[in-house]
């Protein structure tokens, strides 16, 4: 087996009493579509910074391809970042810009240049290099930060929340482009989100960060469909728990539970229930119409509360908007509930 | 005390907005006269802007500019040979003077070479400290450090100047004696704060994220100020060195505390204002500085260096 792209042993870091990162141990492997996703301050930031070199941890160890560079300053390690702001030189064109890594490295003008070029047009750029960033829109200028990392063929690219100041169509269509960008390339991307949907749609693996630690490490599916700590279950999506009393009401076992809203089929208190499923009553206190889907919050009788998404295949807004206040049955299949360590 | 209120002249009250006045009932009720008259700046923003700016404008136009155009004009009067008395008859004679006469022409190029040399030094002494301030101190340490580089400033010119007298005389701490090279120390000295808080501001200003990109593309600390920190903070250089290369051009204490026999430009304005009694001769030598700072600033401007930004 071949050495990770990444590979972190025991990172902690802490800036004075502030424990930033305190324990994280990931295996990235190469060519991966990696996120890093947790809510702000949860110190992805400060992970994604240890790798490029701009900190050094308190201990621990960061190798990239099986080589220990914990010590090594940024410009010793095979690894690009797209920075948050895009850090993009204000004084130079946007060749210049993207030309910057191979001028350094003292590749030949000639394949300096046509390297550069194809860079932009990757990143659907062409006739723009002469401009100044400040002459770009925010996704023009996210976009030649992605060419400035990328024309250097880095052994895994950092992007440190990279869509996060793109408003929400751009952002849609860049996750898209970013995804192709990346399986044409083939290179590492290890990329640094707080948005959990764009975690979900965009990579192959997702690590959830909550203050300071890795909660759990899985693919998309495994994250939303199996998460393993409350705090990842209500952060990946709602929570939906089922806990003490209720736990024991409903589907008499002890602990906590969750099941996602989608699995949830809201039908009136006679409908019968198949032996594969569990069933809870309660009163719909809430009602919320959203286009394709509508949301209802239900009251358990049991005790605590569930929400149910239910697709509005048949329905109109009259029909779901009347069922405010009544008292339904939420049914689910078994196998779609599971329990949360606390 | 709203300050526009005063500048104000009299005169009708302000027209109303249009379509403010009709079916009085709903409105509400006007204010009084300062608030209407509020009202009518706000509406207006660029009257607003002018008054705010009369007192500064008046202060440049009348104080500086006439002043800097009051001395042009002086140094084309002369003075009579005999009585000393002021001529008021415009003539070139000062100007021939001091292009023909040796004496200034090297007393001039010895004053623009101080004055280089006094903004290279403390070009190189400012720029590490500045750079340390802005990028390396933790916030708490650079406020002291801006204090630290504030307090000369506090102390008088005088008693700095005469410090380094005492230090540098024969028998001093440094013993290295008066002279020209102990002109460009103490005058390094005292105009460092001036180069060094312009920097300090521009490297403020430098994200760090940028320094982190060249880094990132794998360049090091001195490919990194040759191509980034350098061309983005030139600007708040040529400002560091506006105030050193002008404020060395202008002096003429200094010098005289520890210059022994040297002379500046500034020697020859002050004893042609004092010793000699030739106002005009004095302008004229005054103005020498002036075009040499204007020519500065021109060759700055031509390096094309300041519409980086
Ligand atoms: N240079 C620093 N000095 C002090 N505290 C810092 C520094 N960088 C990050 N932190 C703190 O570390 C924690 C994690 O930050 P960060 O890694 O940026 O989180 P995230 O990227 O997940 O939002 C935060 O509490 C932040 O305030
Ligand atoms: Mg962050």
């Amino acid at each position: 087996m071949s050495d990770p792209a990444v590979r972190l042993s025991g990172l902690r870091k802490s800036f004075g009493a502030v424990h930033a990162v305190t324990g994280v141990d990931l295996d990235i492997a190469d060519g991966e579509f990696f996120a890093m996703l947790g809510p702000s301050g949860s110190g992805k930031t400060t992970v994604l910074r240890m790798i490029a070199g701009f900190e050094t941890p308190t201990s621990g160890t960061v190798e990239l391809g099986g080589a220990d560079v914990t010590r090594l300053a940024p410009f010793e390690r095979d690894v690009n970042t797209v920075f948050q702001d895009y850090a993009l030189f204000p004084h130079m064109s946007v060749l210049d810009n993207v030309e910057y890594g191979l001028r350094v490295k003292r590749v030949p003008r000639a394949e300096r240049r046509e390297r550069a070029l194809a860079a932009l047009a990757s990143v659907r750029l062409e006739g723009y290099e002469r401009r100044r960033p400040g002459q770009l829109s925010g996704g023009q200028r996210q976009r030649v930060a992605l060419a400035r990392a990328l024309v250097n063929r880095p052994r895994v690219l950092l992007l440190d929340e990279p869509l996060g100041a793109l408003d929400l169509k751009l952002r849609e269509e860049m996750q898209v482009e970013l995804k192709s960008i990346q399986r044409e390339v083939g290179i590492t991307f290890l990329f640094v989100t707080h948005d959990q949907e764009e975690a979900l749609t965009m990579s192959d693996r997702v690590a959830v960060f909550n203050e300071g630690r890795v909660e759990q490490v899985g693919t998309p599916a495994e994250i939303y469909e199996r998460p393993s700590s409350a705090f990842v279950a209500g952060f990946v999506g709602t929570s939906n728990l089922i806990s003490g009393e209720a736990a024991q009401a409903v589907l008499g076992k002890e602990g906590t539970f969750s099941v996602r809203p989608e699995k949830l089929r809201v039908t009136g208190l006679g409908e019968p229930v198949d032996g594969a499923e569990h069933s809870a009553t309660g009163t719909v206190s809430e009602v919320v119409y959203a286009g394709p889907a509508t949301r209802f919050v239900v009251e358990l009788d049991a005790g605590g509360r569930l929400i149910a998404l239910q697709q509005n295949l048949q329905v109109s807004s009259m029909d779901v908007m009347s069922l405010r206040g009544t008292r339904v049955r939420l049914v689910w299949h078994r196998r779609h509930e599971f329990a949360i360590v606390s | 005390m709203n300050t526009t209120a005063n500048t104000t002249p009299p005169g009708p009250p302000p027209p109303a907005a249009p379509g403010a006045a009709p079916r009085g009932a709903a409105a509400p009720a006007p204010g009084g006269p300062r608030r209407r008259l509020a009202a009518f700046l706000h509406r207006h923003a660029p009257l607003r802007l002018s008054l705010l700016l009369s007192a500064p404008m008046l202060w440049l136009g009348v104080a500086y500019l006439g002043a800097l155009a009051a001395m042009f004009i002086s140094a084309l009067w002369r003075t009579d040979t005999f009585t000393g008395d002021l001529v008021r008859e415009l003539t070139w004679a000062n100007f021939q003077e001091l292009l023909t006469a040796e004496v200034y022409r090297t007393i001039a190029l010895r004053s623009v070479g101080v004055a280089a040399a006094v903004t290279l030094i403390d070009l190189v002494v400012a720029f590490p400290m500045a750079f340390a301030m802005a990028k390396l101190a933790s916030p708490r340490a650079q406020r002291w450090l801006v204090i630290a580089v504030l307090t000369p400033l506090w102390a008088s010119y005088l008693v700095k100047a005469y410090a380094w007298r005492v230090l540098l005389s024969a028998d001093g701490l440094l013993g290295w004696g008066y002279g020209l090279t102990a002109t460009i120390i103490t005058l390094s000295y005292l105009w460092l704060p001036y180069m060094i808080l312009p920097i300090y501001a521009g490297l403020e200003r430098l994200p760090n994220s940028l320094l982190e990109a060249a880094g990132d593309l794998g360049a090091r600390g001195w490919r990194t100020f040759r191509t980034v920190v350098w061309p983005l903070t030139f600007p708040a250089v040529v400002a560091g060195s506006i105030f050193t290369f002008s404020l060395s051009l202008g002096d003429y204490i200094t010098v005289k505390i520890v210059g022994g026999r040297s002379q500046l430009i500034g020697n020859v304005v002050y004893d042609n204002i004092g010793a000699a009694n030739n106002l005009p001769f004095a302008a004229a030598v005054a103005t020498v500085p002036v075009l040499i700072m204007l020519a500065y600033l021109a060759a700055v401007r031509r390096t094309g260096a300041l519409e980086n930004l």
